[in-house]
């Protein structure tokens, strides 16, 4: 594949190819990005043109997207994933192999454009990391030796997808996907993670009306297995009552916290079992079209979903009078994301599905009033629908068996870090920490990261408290965190990805993730006193009470349930300030800064 | 159901009609929510979060809520100007605001909410971060040093101006305002007729040819502090 310089003539056929619909934008943009390696300004001008809107919104697009560029990246990117668990297990040794072989730095290209590093944000495969995007392959448990190889490979041949050797077990080596991901199910059921029953749920469902339905979904008290914990009855109920003739129901398979990857999992083995909760979720609120949001890190399952798409279309599980019922039609499109961990927030999510960077909007109204295109829209987590399925295979009260009565069901667990046995567990909420840990075979771990950066870190003191919306809700994301670590560290790493993943739309997000980074740094290097410490805890509660979406609301949780579980990690950081001087003040770093302004592309003539 | 309602403000009840925002019939009553990227006329962004309020135990920005009958509203809290300070000094120490050689000084919203808040200086390092000035333009400047990232100036282009000339490119702590054709701001439509940069709070757009027009002394915020034309506005003075 030897790039090309942006032929306006493809990119016109490329936006003819979605009937120049703006709406479609992201897509045109992946598909240019794709051919041409870039979408520099010539291309914006292009696409502008041809679907007949503002370069400004082509080109905000290409600025928020970290998977768009404007300038050539190389013809092969490697992104090697920058999350917590990676770095556990050794990334900055790979990066430092990828670095030295390559002879660039991350950001940089190969001086014959042939090859780009760069970091990215968690691929999700926190369970056997080291990890890498090598194009759109998934390039799993890299060592130094391996990211050699891969560069060695590269250079020879060019192709990512030969450096696949050993597939993966189960659908991981369908001809569809043929990636060396492992599944790691490490407990399978007793509900998510078991035998597909395909057509049964949708058979009971059509045998009800839409209103029991949604009673049926609410008498197993499902919520909202995103995290947030939302009744998905109540979502849907809503839905259903909002006025409108168009209503949609979105798949939200956007899993970007950090640490998680069970949807992976999911939509790797169960695709149908997702897909039947989306056409029960439509029949229950009157949807004719749906949307499934595919995060761009799995683009590897992309053409394996639509084949799954197409064998329900066959069998009459989608498309027009499903199971012969007449007036009941639904289908659905899968959407790639581009590389934005915000997308995951449901409002930026259906921004994104429409086009546009995914930056949250304001609410209300919500989704359920007015969300995609305007519409009605029910926005649900690949897991949640999986229960869906199972709630309308088996019944509410085999659902409900499992749990209590504010967390009902299993939570499918995704489990990394320090420990022998990473991988996916379903497990029913209220089960301990603890008895995680025994499952996983924990090593001497200290303290475990419950539900992702903004989720809690838990020290051993409180490994006795349970999983579940009622004491520690988590999307799923486990990380066990050993007694060499430091938690300070780890906090700060989040923090870092938090800086990296705000949307900058507000001010408290935008300006107030960088310096809570920037202050944790400093405490870290020894140049931050009591003062500067009362300082970010103020900052962290104005970002919490006065941010605009979830991202900057729970930005500073990782220093603050970091800090209320080891204050003493923090306090033998903390210098007096023996001179007078401030500890924070970085003198060096000031003139640095002070000295490298330049008079760079001022226009003045 | 009437579309005339009532909500409560800091304990006095209001007027307000269906449809308006909590900030919009405080406003038109003379009650006071400070604010920064709210423009009356353009559709609501909810960016700068100065316009929190208290609503059922949860914080909203005023600028983007809707009125229900009956509504308990808080805004003139300890607690809640304590955050508005804090995110006024998180937008001093985000751009580079020179207050002393800007030519909007005295009539900046800004620096007019800064003074009316009590704030000496910013307790966040400055970033200091060096930011692209765009001189390109024949009628206006762009100095993206001062730009609060409010988006007024993006939304009165496309919804007064017609003409889409600015947008907001680019995520996180990265996000500027960029032409919205082409590289520079002389390549878009912009004329010295639009509104665009008189919707600016700040100086990041300043028109040319007429710098310190005003003196010292007959400024906007020389006298009185920001919202007091609101405030006047109220028939019973708190």
């Amino acid at each position: 594949m030897r790039m090309e310089d942006p032929s306006s003539a493809a990119i016109r056929s490329i936006c003819t190819s979605v009937d120049r619909d703006p709406g479609r934008l992201l897509d045109v943009l992946r598909a240019v990005q794709a051919q041409c390696g870039c979408v520099d300004n010539q291309a914006v001008a292009t696409i502008a043109d041809c679907l007949e809107i503002p370069e400004g919104r082509v080109r905000s697009l290409v600025g928020f997207y970290a998977f768009l560029s404007e300038r050539p990246l190389g013809e092969v990117v490697i992104r090697l994933a920058d999350d917590v668990p990676d770095w556990m297990a050794g990334r900055d040794r790979v990066e430092a192999a990828f670095v030295e072989e390559l002879g660039i730095r991350p950001g940089a290209t190969t001086p014959d454009g042939r090859i780009g590093l760069a970091h990215t944000s968690c691929i999700g495969m926190s369970d056997q990391g080291p990890a890498a995007l090598v194009g759109d392959v998934v390039v799993t448990e890299l060592s130094t030796d391996r990211a050699r190889e891969v560069v060695a490979g590269l250079r020879s041949h060019g192709q990512p997808a030969r450096l696949v050797r050993k597939l993966g077990d189960g659908n991981n080596a369908h001809p569809l996907v043929r990636a060396m991901v492992r599944n790691n199910i490490r407990q399978a059921g007793p509900l998510v993670l078991t035998e597909p029953r395909r057509g049964e749920a949708m058979r009971h469902a059509l045998a009800m009306s839409p209103a029991e339905v949604i009673r049926a979904v609410k008498t197993a008290r499902l919520r909202g297995r995103g995290g947030a914990g939302f009744p998905t009855g109540m979502k849907w109920e809503y839905a259903r009552q909002a006025p409108g003739a168009a209503k949609f129901v979105i798949c939200n398979a956007d899993e970007g916290e950090p640490g998680t990857f069970g949807d992976r999992v999911l939509l790797t083995e169960l695709p149908d079992r997702v897909f039947a909760g989306m056409t029960i979720a439509a029949y229950a609120v009157g949807a004719r079209r749906g949307i499934l949001y595919l995060r761009a890190e799995y683009a590897y399952l992309a053409p394996f979903l639509e084949h799954i798409l197409e064998a329900r279309r066959r069998d009459g599980l989608l498309g027009h009078s499903i199971l012969g019922r007449e007036g009941f039609d639904f289908d659905l499109r899968i959407q790639l994301g581009a590389g934005a961990y915000v997308c995951g927030e449901e409002t930026a999510l259906i921004e994104s599905c429409e086009g546009l960077p995914g930056t949250p909007r304001n609410r209300p109204p919500f989704p359920a009033q007015r969300g995609y295109l305007g519409h009605p829209t029910v926005v649900n987590n690949v897991e949640t629908l999986a229960c869906v399925t199972r709630i309308l295979e088996a019944g509410p009260a085999m659902f409900c068996a499992q749990g209590n009565p504010s967390s009902s069901g299993t939570i499918v667990l995704s489990v990394s870090g320090d420990c022998e046995l990473p991988g996916v567990y379903e497990l029913p909420f209220g089960t301990s920490v603890r008895e995680v840990l025994e499952r996983a075979h924990g090593r001497e771990v200290a303290a475990v990261q419950v539900g992702g950066p903004s989720g809690r870190m838990v020290p051993a003191r409180d490994f006795d408290r349970r999983l579940g919306y009622e004491d520690l809700p988590t999307g799923g994301a486990f990380v066990a965190l050993g007694a060499d670590r430091d938690p300070v560290e780890v906090a700060a790493r989040f923090t870092a990805f938090f800086a990296e993943e705000s949307c900058g739309h507000c001010t408290p997000c935008r300006v107030g993730t960088g310096m809570l980074r920037d202050g944790l740094e400093r405490l870290r290097a020894g140049r931050a006193g009591a003062a500067d410490l009362d300082m970010l805890n103020q900052l962290a509660a104005t970002m919490r009470a006065t941010s605009r979406c979830g991202l900057g609301q729970t930005a500073a949780r990782p220093f603050l349930t970091s800090l209320e579980a080891f204050p003493d990690a923090y306090a033998t950081l903390l210098r007096s300030d023996p001179d007078g001087l401030r500890a924070g003040f970085d003198l060096e770093r000031a003139v640095a800064t002070a000295t490298g302004i330049r008079d760079g592309g001022t226009h003045v003539r | 159901m009437s579309d005339e309602l009532r909500i409560v403000v800091d304990g006095r009840t209001i007027p307000a009609r269906r449809g308006q925002t909590i900030l919009e019939a405080a406003d038109l009553a003379g009650v006071y929510i400070p604010h920064l990227c709210h423009l009356r006329g353009l559709l609501p962004h909810g960016s700068c979060r100065i316009c929190v309020v208290s609503l059922d135990g949860r914080t909203v920005s005023s600028c983007t809520q809707p009125v229900q009958d009956g509504m308990l509203v808080a805004s003139d809290t300890p607690e809640l100007n304590e955050h508005r300070r804090l995110l006024l000094e998180l937008l001093f120490a985000e751009g580079n605001h020179f207050c002393m050689s800007c030519e909007r000084s005295g009539n900046c919203e800004l620096q007019a909410l800064g003074y009316r808040f009590g704030i000496g200086a910013s307790r966040f390092p400055l970033r200091c971060a060096p930011h692209r000035i765009d001189a390109s333009h024949p009628d206006v400047l762009l100095d993206r040093n001062r730009c609060v990232r409010c988006a007024r100036c993006v939304r009165t282009s496309a919804a007064v101006d017609g003409r889409h000339a600015l947008e907001l490119v680019g995520r996180g702590i990265a996000r500027e305002i960029e032409p919205g054709h082409g590289a520079r701001l002389a390549d878009t439509a912009l004329v010295a007729a639009d509104r665009a940069p008189d919707a600016c709070p700040v100086g990041a757009l300043l028109r040319k040819g007429e710098g310190f027009a005003v003196p010292i002394g007959r400024r906007r915020f020389d006298h009185r502090p920001i919202g007091s034309e609101i405030e006047e506005r109220s028939e019973v003075h708190p």
